[in-house]
């Protein structure tokens, strides 16, 4: 009977292993040297560049596609599959000439019939759909001859150009082709695994002589960021830009990869929602400005690599920042704060709860930091964890909320932080409303002196902060983990991974 | 015969109610799988063109006979949030079948340490007449039991991947890569889940056997003059074994779920992290399959234990 | 032969007393005091080292682990004996109604706790916590729900076993209300197999939720919980290693206190 028992047992556990072992491969080749591997946090959204939304994946579709233009790491822009554009005089015009030499992954040359697919499709000329909103003011695009397209647009915007670095895909490849994405990057799609990572290879016809050095880039999604040091430390990753301050701190003794910190381009915010009392009152707004702690809060929770803010504006756009630091202070003013908090009618306080996307863990440490300042004030403050998904749906576009940490990316444009402001933008998830800043914000958007408008951009961010607004926080920096086995990674203003600078060190 | 009817019956119910549940829970779980698709950059008319593509303009209760009409013919679906190419959903079944691998031969590889392991050790651990082995034991196996999976795993990571340096923690081999250094991989995750089992089924075991030991039957044995081995792995361990199978049961469908944690802890692709993360993607295709799934298999494993005790011992059909 | 039980049981009951006893009293203390503030932050103290100062050391914002974890407990504590006071109720109740008169209700309340069973459990608590949100009421809900149908499950078996016992015919002969018979006259008599199965859901409770805190669906930060300090920890392994394990072995005290001592309660009923 033992025998029986034993023999089930056996089968059971063959059994398991038949079922489990069937899709085992031959495997892979090994690791070759000119590869290198970059540790990502979150699974790619879409491998389709007009449908991706995740600034995670944007980041890696970088190395596959390119648009008329891009950015170079300087934040300027540098003309990609157009060899040169012009605007005309009075905005509405853009006439792109396109290179001779730009040839698509599949070997096929770039002609203007897919660039003139391509601005459809984002635009929803095509379909209906626009893709990328800001492209929606596109009237039309026309093929002037095989190498020129020209596009005509409703009305001027200065910034609009920063949207042409949308994708160029081949004709009717959105509908069609579909089997695997195919741009003019310095790298083409090799293969993609749910929750694993996307391998890329070296496209050979990069029009950029030289480019890229790898032959090989793997961007793969690491176990958790709290494995991810060890990850790197055993050469699983060789890049990662995410490290915690505890993580770099690590690193730094080991000597085996060097940490740069460089800014990132998102603002960090206590969002206060101005329609929901008491945050409707502009005095417990400012006493919580006065309340919080933002020296603290770079120190405790990114090791004092932020840049401290007092306004929606990035430093890094230097043209139109203005420090507004100094209105409520970098420290806590708890005088100043229960004053202001008596003066408002609420001496004892009040009970605050804060929602918090709980996959941010820098947002949900940033909540503890401030919850504890605002216990120091009387505010009675409570960290309430949402999901990321639930966060979209009821704070961001629900507006159910009173208050929430979070962060909002920045592209280029300097009017895209102040944009969602205006009392009817459709971003403006804090409900806040001032007939001044909507009046400024018309003025600076019809604006074409750079100069001028720059000044109206600086006199939008002094409104926002006389009107505690919201409780702007910091410019988090990003720490990064290079490899010293790899050089020549160079640090964006954006949110991107370009990878074809990096090569292996002699 | 009548026995096998009702088992399926009854497990098909319960599936059903499980799904029915599930379903409900997603219509009511706040969060649009839509607008967390499109992110904060999403146009009204990208969202319209997304709900109508995902069938969500049709009422819930069509929805989920729809679901069920395609389960039913064997269809699982797709994914709303994988995509296999530009513009094609990802089947579930596809993704699953990829992370399958991963969780079973976990599952796998945690049986086999728990069986051989804890077998030897509950005989040894009746049969020991020495006093300070015996008390030793009983702490050693009390505390191992005490110890969650999740603080076991980090502890494992600690020792074996911190200190010794036995493994890269984090560094996770494909199976499609290699796969012997997959399971040299899998080897820790499955002593995390193990430990604490081979614990509880040795204890049970060396209980199981000490009961039989001062049975009638083995003085009878005796009396009559038989071996002391004959006795002990004759009749002793049969009869001791018999409770110890369906212990064992019940201890596999605890992996099932045991493996959900560790796959978080160790970082491994399994269907446990698939799960965890399409609850919160609001995937529901993915989750409501890796339920059923899930459940399933939990049920049928106490069922296998059931016909195998009833292979052992025919008595239990008569009752 | 009894010498050697009666010494054995004594020291079960002993160790198991008092680990429990140190686990709760703590617990219970942090309520009221602890060495240091749970939540105050200090920038100049983060990652000390465990010394007399702070007994377990600091962590990433410089609170003191040993306060923290002493109020952890507390709330392991708290929310695993009202979990257990749930579905303990929620099991004698429905139990009792099920064993005793059988019929639909029993058909249907079975089929419901074996979809329950099928579950894994800290999966179902995803699923509940998913629907009603984070809380500490919710966590308890959730884990109420998932603990209930094992407690149904014993106490309809004890049910159906006494009711035809005779001493319960004669009652129901004599004409005695079926209230009074359900929790009167067979109530007491299941109690000796319900404490064991309370102790032994303490248990599983306070490993529910801890893992539960741990996957960060459970008490939330500042709040001082033992999982979500593991999880926390979890990612300064390198750097501070006794982070993790102050709240871990925390964890394994109070798990194994609470065994040893249902161990004891059950060799002392032997």
């Amino acid at each position: 009977m033992k025998k029986k028992l034993c023999s089930l047992l056996l089968a059971a556990l063959l059994a398991m292993a038949v079922l489990s072992g069937c899709t085992d491969g031959t495997g892979e080749s090994s690791e070759n040297n000119f590869s290198a591997v970059v540790g990502i946090q979150q699974d790619i959204d879409s491998l389709d560049p007009h449908l991706a939304t995740a600034a995670g994946t944007k980041e890696i579709l970088f190395n596959i596609f390119e648009g008329l233009v891009k950015s170079d790491e300087n934040g300027n822009l540098i003309d990609a599959v157009a060899e040169s554009h012009t605007v005309s005089q009075d905005g509405l015009v853009y006439t792109f000439t396109l290179r001779d030499n730009v040839k698509f992954h599949n070997g096929n040359a770039v002609t203007a019939e897919d660039v003139k697919y391509s601005l459809e499709r984002v635009s929803g000329l095509l379909d209906g759909t626009p893709l990328v909103s800001a492209l929606s003011t596109i009237k039309s695009v026309d093929i002037l001859d095989e190498k020129t397209v020209q596009v005509t647009v409703e009305s001027p915007n200065t910034e609009l150009i920063y949207s042409f670095t949308a994708a160029i895909i081949p004709s009717g490849s959105g509908e069609e082709e579909g089997t695997s994405p195919v741009g003019t990057g310095p790298f083409s799609f090799v293969s993609y695994t749910p929750q694993e990572g996307i391998v890329l290879k070296k496209n050979p016809d990069y029009w950029q002589e030289g480019l890229p050095y790898l032959d090989q880039v793997t961007f793969r999604i690491v176990g958790s960021a709290e494995t991810a040091l060890m990850e790197l430390q055993s050469g699983a990753i060789d890049i990662y830009p995410y490290l915690t301050d505890s993580q770099a701190q690590t690193l730094k003794e080991g000597n085996t990869h060097q940490v740069v910190a460089s800014p990132s381009n998102v603002v960090q915010a206590l969002f206060l929602n101005n329609a929901v009392a008491p945050l409707d009152n502009v005095l417990v707004r400012q006493a919580i400005l006065y309340a919080i702690d933002k020296e603290e809060i770079n120190e405790y929770v990114g090791g004092g690599t932020g840049s401290l803010i007092g306004s929606a504006m990035l430093p890094s756009l230097a043209d139109n920042y203005v420090d507004l630091n100094s209105v409520y202070g970098t420290k806590a003013n708890v005088e100043k704060a229960k004053e202001l908090l008596a003066e408002a009618g609420y001496a004892d306080g009040f009970d605050l709860v804060i929602d918090i996307p709980s996959n941010y863990e820098f947002h949900m440490q940033t909540g503890e930091v401030i919850v504890e300042q605002l216990k120091a004030v009387g505010i009675n403050a409570s960290i309430n964890p949402v999901e990321w998904d639930t966060w979209l749906s009821d704070i961001y576009n629900g507006r159910n909320y009173t208050a929430t940490i979070s962060g909002i990316t920045c592209d280029q444009t300097p009017g895209y932080l102040l944009n969602r402001f205006q009392t009817q933008s459709s971003k403006n998830f804090i409900n806040y409303s001032n007939a001044e800043y909507d009046e400024v914000y018309l003025k600076a958007q019809a604006e074409q002196d750079m100069e001028k408008k720059a000044g109206y951009y600086k006199q939008l961010q002094q409104i926002l902060a006389d009107d505690a607004a919201t409780a702007f926080l910091q410019v988090p920096g990003n720490m990064t983990a290079i490899s010293n086995r790899l050089e020549g990674y160079k640090f964006y203003p954006i949110y991107v991974q370009d990878m074809s600078t990096v090569s292996v060190k002699k | 015969m009548a026995y096998l009817g009702k088992k399926l019956i009854t497990l098909i119910m319960t599936l059903f109610l499980v799904s029915a549940a599930a379903f409900l829970a997603f219509q009511i779980i706040p969060g649009d799988v839509v607008t967390s698709i499109l992110g904060t950059e999403a146009t009204p008319e990208r969202e319209e063109q997304l709900r109508e593509e995902l069938g969500f303009n049709d009422p819930p209760v069509m929805r989920y006979l729809h679901w069920v009409g395609g389960l039913l013919r064997g269809d699982l679906g797709t994914s709303y949030r994988y995509s296999k190419n530009m513009n094609e959903r990802m089947p579930v079944s596809e993704l699953i079948g990829d992370k399958l691998p991963v969780t079973l031969w976990l599952a796998a590889l945690s049986t086999v340490l728990i069986i051989v392991i804890s077998l030897p050790l509950g005989v040894l651990w009746a049969k020991s007449r020495s006093h300070a082995v015996d008390a030793a034991l009983g702490v050693v196996t009390q505390t191992a039991m005490a110890v969650p999976s999740f603080f076991l795993g980090i502890l494992v990571t600690y020792c074996f991947g911190v200190v010794l340096k036995l493994f890269t923690p984090g560094k996770y081999v494909s199976y499609r890569q290699s796969f012997s250094g997959f399971l040299g991989y899998l080897i820790f995750p499955a002593l995390s889940i193990a430990i604490p089992k081979i614990a509880m089924t040795a204890r049970f075991l060396r209980n199981s056997m000490l009961t039989e030991l001062g049975a009638d039957y083995v003085r009878t044995a005796c009396g009559k003059g038989c071996s002391q081995r004959r006795v002990m792995y004759g009749h002793v361990l049969r009869n001791a074994l018999m409770p110890v199978v369906t212990f064992l049961g019940m201890i596999i469908s605890e992996i099932v779920a045991g493996s959900i944690v560790i796959e978080q802890v160790f970082g491994l692709p399994g269907i446990g992290r698939l799960l965890i993360s399409s609850i919160s993607n609001r995937d529901f295709p993915v989750v409501e399959i890796l339920i059923l799934y899930i459940t399933s298999a939990v049920i049928l494993v106490y069922f296998l234990v059931d016909i195998l005790y009833r292979v052992i011992d025919p008595r239990i059909s008569e009752k | 032969m009894p010498a050697h039980v009666t010494k054995k049981r004594n020291k079960y009951l002993t160790a198991g007393l008092i680990m429990t006893g140190t686990a709760v009293l703590l617990g219970i203390l942090a309520f009221f005091w602890t060495p240091w503030s749970t939540t105050a932050m200090s920038a100049s103290e983060r990652f000390a080292a465990p010394s007399f100062r702070h007994l377990f050391g600091t962590d990433n914002f410089g609170r003191d682990i040993f306060s923290r974890v002493m109020k952890g407990m507390g709330t392991s504590v708290m929310i695993s004996a009202l979990v257990v006071l749930l579905s303990a109720s929620v099991g004698i109740f429905l139990g009792a109604l099920t064993g005793y008169f059988g019929g639909v209700l029993d058909e249907i309340v079975m089929r419901v706790t074996d979809a329950v069973n099928g579950f894994p459990s800290i999966l179902l608590a995803l699923v509940v916590i998913s629907v009603l949100g984070t809380g500490r009421q919710n966590l308890i809900l959730s884990l109420g729900i998932v603990f209930s149908p094992s407690y149904i499950r014993i106490v309809r078996s004890e049910y159906l076993r006494l009711r035809d016992a005779d001493y319960i015919k004669r009652a129901r002969l004599m004409g005695v209300g079926k209230g009074r018979i359900l929790f009167v006259h067979i109530l007491p008599n299941i109690l000796p197999v319900f404490w064991v199965s309370v102790m032994i859901g303490l248990n599983n409770a306070i490993l529910a939720e801890s893992g539960m805190s741990y996957l960060g669906i459970g008490v939330q930060p500042p709040d001082a919980s033992l999982g979500n300090m593991l999880s926390d920890a979890q990612g300064y392994l390198q750097t501070a290693p006794w982070y993790a394990l102050a709240p871990g072995l925390a964890i394994v005290w109070i798990v194994l206190g609470f065994s040893l001592f249902s161990e004891g309660i059950r060799r002392l009923g032997e």
